[in-house]
């Protein structure tokens, strides 16, 4: 089972490497990726870098190419595609099938992953990127259960990567405009959920308000942790209820399940978060190393001090295990 | 310009979905998009009821797609979608790579909404694998279908959302099964008492969403009325309207009367604004967030 961990920069993509990841995943910085905020992720220089960084410790790289173009910026997304096979990216990670198409015939020595962006949840969706462009591996939007990602394991040659650990998406990834909906921009277009110079953080009387280009998402009282004003952890008013009408802030953390992931067939878990710093990357990383290693050789049992490290980097500071699991089931 | 009756998002009494589309058959839309697209769980409509509504409309000129399930999790799900694919009488619309992987090589399917169909190179790969029309995303600018639409396959039609709540948002959670404390297996059918959504509010009163089981929608409604010409000079052939609980032939019928030139854009509006369960929006269309009139 791969550890694939996130970099949005050079420092974090060095801690990644350092604390045990297999794989390790970037963007270029423009909105070819799902994480287009300013000041993170690479330009050649620092992807020259950085893959010369984890290629001499056996480690490899993975491009995130995985927003989707249009029909004016259509080059900018395949000079980006060109721009990492020529630099030595172990693999690509694509949402857009007409861009598969591309590196798959451009490229044909260049691995091509599946993006979560892709939104595909079925064997027969992850089938059709296989038959036609030989995608090697396939990341599963954040919305099956255990037993359904078995389930897809066992129908399709593709290898099969989830979510373990970080931020969450309520909405299946690659099917959400709700950001777009609000403030424009969205990643599948953007490469951005509600990207920082639309978010506005208030005092007031009533308390400390977040918004989304104008757009109330949440109001804390004296003592409540405040979340990131993504739409859809935002509390909204139905009826008479006012409540978190989508999910409450809290991020995934799926540790517990590594035994299980093994036992069906996962090959690689991915750990969310390019946006954030070069210590959560550390962090996050040396305690899945640890875990993962555990398993393989076969000592695992979940340890209080793995969880208490974890439980610093949630979102207010709660840990769900996600769909995985399925309380709301 | 054509128009289009896209598929019922929302959840509705067996009765009323029949007597629906016995409306529908005498309102002037050409096609008319059936099916259960959001959530499997429901089970007012049979599938063979589907099919027979698609006859009856058939019969009255219409012309029918069925719409598979958007968003697919367990094998259920995919049955479901196969038996779509599969009807052996109407075209398909796929929502998913599945369904577009299983509708690949037979000729006539329709590219949905949800496949994220941005440019004209992943159009032109849907149309080699035999899609004849492509449906644009709900957020698609002006400059974005005028920009694919210039490079459009051979025999190939572009429809565009043109009327009624967005859709916005899929997810594996009941939202609606969530406002009442249920299990989303033990939903009780919740959704069946919002027939146009569930209203949500900002914390300050404002209307902002509609929940519509495991699908989000916006609370205002979409509408390119104003927009008639700008969609015909980028090449949009057909106009789709969503179904709602109320006055959706008269919808019909002022869109076809705007599109014919038998009304002023301006009239059509304001005659759309006294329907509409919520304020008209046409920002996705200016490049604008959705929730704004440009």
């Amino acid at each position: 089972m791969d550890l694939v961990c996130p970099a949005g920069s050079l420092p974090s993509l060095k801690a990644a490497v350092d604390h045990g990841a297999d794989w390790i995943y970037l963007g270029l910085r423009d909105d070819t990726n799902a994480r287009n905020f300013p000041g993170l992720n690479f330009d050649a220089a620092a992807l020259t870098e950085g893959l010369a960084y984890a290629h001499a410790r056996g480690r490899k790289v993975l491009v995130a190419i995985n927003t989707y173009p249009q029909a004016g910026n259509w080059a900018r997304w395949t000079a980006a595609i060109d721009r990492a096979a020529a630099l030595g990216a172990d693999a690509i990670i694509v949402a857009d099938s007409g861009l598969m198409r591309y590196a798959s015939h451009a490229h044909p020595g260049l691995a091509l992953h599946l993006s979560v962006q892709g939104s595909a949840t079925s064997y027969e969706a992850i089938n059709f990127f296989h038959q036609h462009f030989g995608v090697k591996r396939a990341v599963l939007p954040r919305v099956l259960s255990l037993s359904q990602v078995e389930l897809v394991v066992r129908r399709t040659p593709v290898e099969i990567e989830v979510f373990g650990f970080g931020g969450l998406c309520v909405m299946v990834e690659g099917r959400c405009a709700l950001s777009a909906y609000a403030c424009g921009e969205s990643p599948n277009t953007a490469g951005a959920c509600s990207p920082a110079h639309a978010v506005r953080w208030r005092e007031t009387p009533a308390g400390l308000e977040s918004r989304l280009n104008g757009i109330l998402i949440d109001r804390y009282a004296k003592g409540e942790r405040a979340a990131y004003p993504t739409v859809c952890k935002g509390r909204y008013a139905a009826g008479d209820d006012t409540y978190y009408a989508f999910e409450e802030p809290a991020s995934l953390n799926t540790l517990e399940f590594i035994p299980d992931f093994g036992r069906i067939g996962v090959r690689a878990v991915k750990i969310e978060g390019r946006q954030r710093s070069p210590a959560y990357v550390a962090q996050v990383t040396r305690v899945w190393r640890e875990a993962i290693d555990a398993w393989k050789a076969g000592t695992f049992a979940l340890r209080p001090t793995w969880m208490a490290a974890l439980d610093r980097h949630a979102e207010g500071s709660q840990h769900t295990l996600g769909a995985f699991s399925r309380p709301w089931k | 310009m054509k128009l289009a009756l896209g598929p019922l998002l929302t959840y509705w009494p067996r009765a009323a979905v029949q007597r629906f589309y016995e409306e529908i058959a005498a309102s002037p839309v050409d096609t008319v998009y059936l099916g259960e697209m959001v959530c499997s769980r429901r089970h007012e409509v049979a599938f063979e009821d589907w099919l027979a509504i698609g006859e009856r409309l058939v019969a009255a000129g219409k012309e029918v797609v069925l719409s598979a399930q958007a968003l697919t999790e367990s094998e259920g799900d995919l049955k479901l979608v196969r038996r779509a694919v599969a009807n052996g009488r109407f075209r398909v619309e796929a929502n998913d790579w599945g369904a577009a992987h299983l509708l690949s090589g037979t000729r006539g399917w329709v590219a949905g909404p949800h496949l994220n169909l941005y440019n004209p190179q992943t159009l032109a790969l849907v149309a080699e694998l035999g899609a004849t029309r492509w449906v644009a995303p709900v957020e698609a600018t002006r400059e974005m279908v005028a920009g694919i639409l210039a490079q459009r396959p051979a025999r190939l039609d572009a429809e565009v959302f043109g009327y009624g709540r967005m859709p916005l948002a899929l997810s594996a959670r009941c939202f609606t099964a969530r406002r009442f404390n249920r299990q989303k297996e033990d939903c009780g059918y919740a959704c069946m008492d919002f027939p146009d959504g569930m209203a949500l509010e900002t914390r300050e009163g404002k209307p902002f969403l509609a929940v519509n089981g495991i699908q989000t929608l916006s609370a205002g409604v979409y509408c390119l009325a104003e927009d008639l010409a700008a969609l015909r000079e980028a090449g949009a052939d057909i106009l789709r309207v969503s179904p709602q609980s109320t006055d959706t032939v008269e919808v019909l019928r002022t869109l076809r009367a705007a599109c014919d030139g038998r009304l002023s854009s301006y009239d059509a509006r304001k005659a759309l604004a006294a329907l509409a369960p919520g304020r008209l929006w046409n920002g996705f269309w200016h490049g604008r967030p959705g929730m704004e009139a440009a």
